[in-house]
């Protein structure tokens, strides 16, 4: 008995640090509409902050809640930069660029906190005074996880009286609901967004600060709360408070209970969790059907033609001197136009999702992935030949598209991005953990192409060949009848239920076959290196796609193609630099500032329209914004 | 009160308003009319500074607005009804109305949630009921009074008909001639002529973003040509 | 109207009996009862919150009745998904337009006649041009054939309800709900989009309901009228009945200061 009871209370201890962190994702996300990804890495530089201040304030019990909560404040002040600098800019943007602004601030975060803490894990500091243990029914417990558990329920209370007793806390509940609205009645906005981007930050940190004397600073906190997060404001309902903490202790006493039957099995017992109760209620525990935020907005709606005469002149010289190229080049820049191939099929299978689809994934590297370790398993431990892996390998993508999508696709809009973010990590985790099977970090090696497709131009052209036939068959079901329903769900999902499409079923469909194609990209790299590693599931793989989309453009088809070479030259004009990610990050970020309407649409704008590389549209190139037909 | 001269609005690359003009004077009620997409309501948001302006003139009070953000238009004391009503579905009644609230501001009258529910008595019963229970007519009740808490000079209410019963259009009727009985001027755009003709002084007809035709209501009411050119009465 | 009069004599295609829907402990809809036939024009008028939209919803399946059958030429609807009943021949205009604005008018309507045929799940066949002919037919009968190949964002309002018109006619449908057809028109506008979808109704025998704020179209243009109030019928009858009832003046009509053709304002 007295076991249970103490498991219990390790449990909600530890739901208070996670608590903090999801209440402030959601109140953020409340106010501004902005799913801040940069909130995982608000609260690992609590945890820094947090280790610094505290050795830096002696001892004393009264030093190290001071420590935690200028830890806290100075986490808000770094909201304050991001929000003041970057956000305040992008609010009229498409969601889809303030998200990618976000994670550009979560690589210059981390490469900042690399360079001044180190690679080490820093291990957290006791909390003086409550460092010892009490004795509940006999079972020892520590008498800091006592004070963890009372600072979740003060803050959810603070919370409460801050919404509904001050006439800011309404204001920013009215904000909330039409933020316009309320600037409309005299408020500034503008303070308003600020304040609570602070104060969401400022809760992200004292989260990361309150868990060090139970964990440690570390650099992967940043990617692994923030699937956390997701889960539980998808599970506790977005814009809940309440929610947030119920679910935060939900899934906290599922880890803390799941360790004692089956240690290996925790995220897979999060899984079902989030997958019953989404069936249950899909809007979350304590969620209210969203009216707002139903669709992730990528930018302007624009006709969607076929190709132009002067394209298909244009793709045809492409490929011809992409097939001529073994005879032009050198192997280096065979196998860096090979990588080009590989990346430009992932990033048109993401493209589908979000163009066609509308469906924006920030976890579509699961099924690049999962095509990767798909092919490297079997080959692995089934020693199947290389035709076959190849072969077989975007139908573990698939398969694995299939199970993730069959949750995701009951959200729409950004809860939708979120869950396959979380999903994507679950899956990260569990190739990382799982070192038994995947051999964890250190990758699986050996998996070579067959000896007639070793050579480097041949498997150039192996690869051509897959990436260019998958590339066709993508562009060929956007302009197939399913390609058309797809778009019709994304359009107008009110109109496309009324002539009879099934959504959900399209969309599930339209994710499994993304998956399939992500996956065989997956496979061609996996041959193409020899190896594979966890990163290639990771959350930031799942960046590079995206970002590959965003250079090349939303609107234009051909856009991941053009993305996919621009990112690689990016890429490795950055890579030679140790601090790569931060500048990265930066160049990320002042893209999106300079270009707030998208990339590839400024380009295509001002070269596209010279060139003819689309059927010309003549006046029917824009449709008017929506809002205007009501207008 | 208000006058605007030339203005040229867009939204995104669209060209909605060209060479818009008119004027407000204290304690008239002026109608913008026209059919759906002619540009009412873009009118009204490009004097509050929520659509984009290019060109012209926005003076309120005889100080130019053009170009500033929503909330200081607002603080000028430029009261703004949306269509579609907006009101906050989440708070109560009396948590909209205080949303609303602006300090007390020389030359007009402070109103206090008290005043609003003497002026509305079914707000008084539901004041603390969350706005989105509230039936359309009392969603359009609420969101005047939520205005009216910002002890506005001159109000700019967009299409407050649209969509309601004609019982309670004869209800807001009554509201709109008790504005006007208070000496705050109101900009009003609306498709229903009825509703126009009852409360109006003068008229403006808008169409594809031009002003058309500008004149007393009850010129434009003998004016068959004008209404059918431009309204498709 | 007397065309319209023998027709109200025909088989009713939709059939609603004992309709009632409560959300919360609030009763929305209360036993509506009440029948369409084929070629009919039947208008749902009542206050805002009077349940208007909770009935059409509950007939299009979006939202299940907690008591109550809807009847479509005898078939029980209850139970079924907006698909099937989609599929079964009811078809829905909205208040608020709903089309598909990356796409044209043609395909608009294109997208329809797809569905109807189960061709959403083909990945490899073209759906560039796919059912055109039956598609322009389609706009052919809504006066926007000329429009056929324009971008449906750009579109003017009374247009894009033409097309919704063709959109919903697009699957032969036997009932057609429209939702406040003609809000946000100008009074010349709503006059021709009412006129043709009664023309269309009558002469496809179509059974059309429709809400609608506009009584100078309601009074004109239904063969007959319903009146809903907090969720139950209070007044069925012809345009002269209504109003003329005591009821619906009181609850909903009022002095009839802004409606009414033969009557100018401030006479």
């Amino acid at each position: 008995m007295g076991v249970y009871l103490a498991q219990f209370l390790s449990g909600l201890a530890s739901a208070s640090a996670l608590f903090l962190a999801a209440s402030g994702l959601s109140i953020i996300f409340g106010v501004t509409r902005v799913v801040n990804f940069a909130h995982g890495s608000f609260y690992m530089l609590g945890a820094y902050f947090g280790y610094s201040l505290v050795r830096n304030l002696g001892g004393g019990a009264l030093g190290f809640w001071v420590a935690l909560l200028i830890a806290s404040i100075a986490v808000g002040l770094v909201g304050l930069l991001v929000e003041v600098i970057i956000l305040r800019r992008l609010y009229k943007a498409p969601e889809l660029f303030q998200l990618i602004a976000t994670f550009g601030v979560i690589l210059v975060i981390q490469d900042v906190v690399f360079w001044y803490w180190g690679a080490e894990n820093l291990l957290g500091p006791r909390a003086p005074g409550l460092s010892g243990i009490v004795r509940i029914f006999d079972v020892p417990m520590p008498v800091y996880d006592l004070a963890l558990i009372a600072i979740g329920p003060l803050v959810l209370l603070g919370l409460w009286l801050l919404f509904n007793r001050t006439r800011w806390g309404v204001l920013v509940r009215a904000a909330t609901e039409d933020r316009e609205m309320v600037g409309a009645l005299g408020v500034n906005q503008s303070l308003l967004f600020t304040g609570v981007f602070v104060l969401g930050s400022a809760l992200a940190g004292l989260g990361g600060a309150i868990q060090l004397p139970k964990g440690d600073a570390n650099l992967l906190m940043d990617f692994g709360i923030l699937a956390e997060v997701f889960v539980v404001t998808v599970v506790g309902g977005m814009g809940s408070i309440f929610g947030a903490f119920l679910a935060a202790v939900l899934i906290s006493e599922l880890n803390t209970f799941g360790i004692l039957v089956w240690p290996n099995g925790t995220l897979v017992l999060m899984f079902i969790l989030m997958a019953v109760i989404l069936i249950v209620r899909p809007t979350g525990l304590l969620g209210r059907p969203e009216t707002i935020g139903q669709k992730t907005e990528t930018g302007p709606v624009e006709v969607v033609l076929p190709a132009g005469p002067h394209y298909k002149i244009f793709v045809a010289v492409v490929i011809a001197l992409l097939a001529l190229l073994p005879l032009l080049v050198d192997d280096f820049i065979l196998v860096l136009v090979t990588d080009i191939l590989v990346l430009a099929l992932f990033a048109t299978s993401l493209h589908f999702l979000m163009s066609t689809g509308g469906l924006v994934s920030f976890g579509h590297a699961a099924f690049y992935g999962g095509g990767a370790y798909a092919a490297a398993l079997l080959v692995t431990y089934a020693a199947t030949p290389f035709e076959l892996a190849l072969l077989l390998a975007p139908f573990g993508a698939g398969l694995l598209a299939l199970v993730i999508g069959w949750f995701c696709v009951r959200l729409s809009g950004v809860y939708f991005a979120m869950l396959t973010l979380a999903f994507a990590q679950v899956a990260w985790s569990v190739v990382f953990q799982w070192s038994d099977v995947t051999n964890g970090d250190d990758g699986l090696l050996g998996i070579w192409p067959a000896a007639w497709a070793s050579g480097t131009a041949t498997y150039y052209y192996v690869a051509f060949v897959v990436a260019a036939a998958g590339i066709f068959l993508i562009r060929r079901v956007v302009f197939a009848p399913f390609g058309y329903g797809l778009r019709a769900t994304r359009d107008s999902s009110l109109r496309a239920a009324a002539i009879g499409i099934d959504i959900k079923r399209q969309q599930l469909a339209a994710f499994v076959f993304a998956g399939v194609m992500a996956g065989l990209a997956g496979g061609l790299f996996a041959f193409s290196k020899g190896s594979v590693f966890p990163d290639e599931m990771s959350i930031p793989r799942s960046f590079d796609a995206l970002l590959m989309v965003l250079l090349g453009g939303i609107e234009s088809l051909s856009g991941p193609v053009v993305g996919a070479a621009a990112f690689t030259w990016l890429h490795d004009e950055l890579i030679t630099f140790e601090y790569w990610r931060l500048l990265l990050g930066v160049v990320i970020v002042a893209l999106v500032l300079l270009f707030p309407q998208g990339l590839g649409g400024a380009a295509r704008h001002h070269v596209g329209r010279y060139l003819k590389l689309e059927a010309s549209p003549g006046d029917l190139r824009s449709a008017t914004p929506k809002r205007e037909q009501r207008a | 009160m208000l006058e605007i001269r030339g203005i040229h609005s867009y939204y995104g690359q669209a060209h909605i308003l060209t060479d818009v003009s008119l004027t407000l004077s204290k304690g008239e009620i002026v109608v913008l009319l026209g059919r759906n997409g002619a540009g009412k309501s873009t009118t009204i948001k490009s004097i509050m500074g929520m659509v984009r302006v290019t060109e012209g003139s926005i003076a309120y009070d005889g100080e130019e607005v053009l170009g500033e953000p929503a909330n200081r238009i607002a603080r000028r004391g430029l009261g703004y009804v949306p269509e579609e009503r907006r009101i906050f579905t989440r708070l109560s009644v009396q948590e909209n109305l205080d949303c609303g609230r602006q300090p007390a501001r020389e030359g007009t009258r402070n109103w206090t949630a008290d005043d609003m529910f003497d002026l509305f008595p079914n707000l008084a019963e539901a004041r603390h009921r969350p706005g989105g229970t509230l039936s359309g007519g009392e969603q359009q009740m609420l969101t005047i009074a939520r205005t009216l808490m910002g002890n506005p000079g001159c109000i700019l209410l967009d299409e407050p008909s649209e969509g309601l019963a004609p019982v309670v259009v004869e209800q807001i009727i009554k509201v709109v001639k008790e504005i006007k009985a208070q000496g705050i001027p109101v900009l009003l755009s609306e498709q229903n002529l009825y509703f126009a003709g009852l409360v109006s002084d003068r008229a403006y007809v808008i169409e594809t973003g031009h002003i058309r035709y500008e004149g007393s209501m009850r010129e434009l009411e003998e004016n068959d040509e004008v209404r059918q050119q431009y309204l498709a009465v | 109207m007397s065309f319209a009069e023998a027709r109200t004599a025909g088989s009713p295609a939709l059939s609603v009996s004992g309709l009632s829907k409560a959300f919360g402990g609030v009763q929305a809809v209360k036993d509506v009862d009440f029948q369409v036939a084929e070629g009919e024009l039947l208008a749902l008028i009542g206050p805002n919150g009077a349940g208007k939209s909770t009935c059409f919803n509950m007939l299009n399946g979006q939202i299940r009745p907690d008591r109550g059958s809807v009847k479509l030429s005898g078939e029980e609807l209850v139970g079924r998904s907006p698909a099937q009943i989609w599929r079964r021949g009811v078809g829905r205009t909205f208040q608020i337009t709903a089309t598909f604005p990356s796409m044209t008018v043609a395909e608009n309507v294109a997208m329809v006649l797809m569905s109807q045929a189960r061709e959403l799940f083909s990945f490899t066949r073209s759906a560039v041009n796919r059912h055109r002919a039956k598609a322009l037919q389609l706009l052919d009968m809504v006066g926007m054939a000329g429009q056929a190949d324009r971008p449906c964002g750009v579109l003017a309002y009374g247009d894009l309800k033409r097309v919704e018109l063709a959109v919903a006619l697009g699957n032969e449908p036997r009932v057609l709900l429209m939702d406040e057809p003609t809000a946000g028109m100008a009074p010349r506008e709503r006059v021709e989009l009412m006129g043709l979808a009664a023309r269309l109704a009558h002469e496809l025998d179509v059974a059309v309901l429709f809400t609608e704020h506009d009584m100078d179209i309601v009074f004109s243009h239904a063969d007959r009228i319903i009146v809903l109030s907090r969720g139950e019928l209070i007044a069925e009858g012809d345009a002269e009945q209504i109003r003329s009832d005591p009821l619906v003046l009181k609850t909903y009509l009022g002095e009839g200061q802004v409606y009414g053709q033969d009557k100018k304002p401030k006479d």
